[in-house]
């Protein structure tokens, strides 16, 4: 699934990175532990987390995230946005709960890592 | 090839740029994207753990043709039972690290499980040093 469909299925917009990439997501991982995120092994994975600090932005640089998903529209500042654009990474904000945007997702396809 | 950074205990605005740099440092080495991240999961780990747990400490990186040498030394609380810090669900975090979406008793394992050669030392009341080798052939 790419960036611009899921950014219409989950009501979202793109705050950084390339709204239009061609990166096709088939897995998610939902969580606001970055501890967590930090175990997990999969590629080309979406994250989805309701944690919206510079910390969110480094795990998913760190583990080779290309797209996070904050959900309930949770204010993402100018430095998180320079980070993840510098990282090349996407951010999407979505006004849905955590468990309204993995359900869209996980209807759709989208697998779980675990 | 080496390179130094100093990390500030308690500052996790900062945390994370020195695990960054090494990231494009081993980009542009043409280093295979598994050794990449493995290496810069378990370097962020333990950047978190500093910023964390101690006051202050200094990041140095080795780099040569076959492998990468992290060495972090911080001054802090140093761990009295490291064997216990390293399972799982172990921690001694703040609420204030939990806030950042750490301090679940999970970053030493995970950095065990990222890392070659992992060595971890420590001294009550002095501080800690971590040595995190990975080979690039692997």
């Amino acid at each position: 699934m790419k960036i611009s469909e899921i950014v219409k299925m989950i009501g979202g917009s793109v705050v950084a990175g390339n709204k239009n990439s061609d990166i096709e997501f088939e897995m998610a991982f939902a969580s606001d532990l970055m501890s967590d995120v930090l175990t997990v092994k999969t590629d080309n994975l979406l994250l989805l987390t309701g944690l919206v600090n510079i910390q969110a932005i480094r795990t998913a640089e760190m583990s080779d995230i290309a797209c996070i998903i904050f959900v309930r529209n949770k204010k993402v500042t100018a430095e998180m946005i320079r980070i993840a654009t510098e990282s090349k990474i996407t951010i999407i904000q979505s006004p849905f709960s955590m468990f309204k945007v993995s359900g869209l997702l996980y209807n759709t396809g989208i697998k779980p890592v675990f | 090839m080496h390179f130094e950074y100093l990390v500030e205990g308690g500052n996790f605005s900062k945390a994370g740029f020195p695990s960054s740099q090494v990231k494009k440092t081993l980009k542009q080495l043409n280093v295979d994207g598994s050794v990449i991240k493995r290496t810069v999961v378990a370097l962020y780990e333990a950047e978190v753990n500093i910023v964390a747990h101690a006051y202050s400490g200094v990041i140095l990186v080795a780099i040569d043709t076959e492998k990468i040498r992290i060495t972090l030394t911080d001054e802090g609380p140093g761990i009295p039972d490291i064997k216990k810090a390293m399972e799982i669900g172990y921690s001694t975090a703040t609420p204030a690290v939990r806030e950042m979406g750490f301090g679940a008793g999970m970053g030493l394992s995970n950095m065990n499980s990222n890392a070659d050669s992992l060595d971890i030392t420590s001294e009550v009341g002095k501080g800690t040093k971590v040595e995190i080798i990975n080979f690039f052939g692997k």
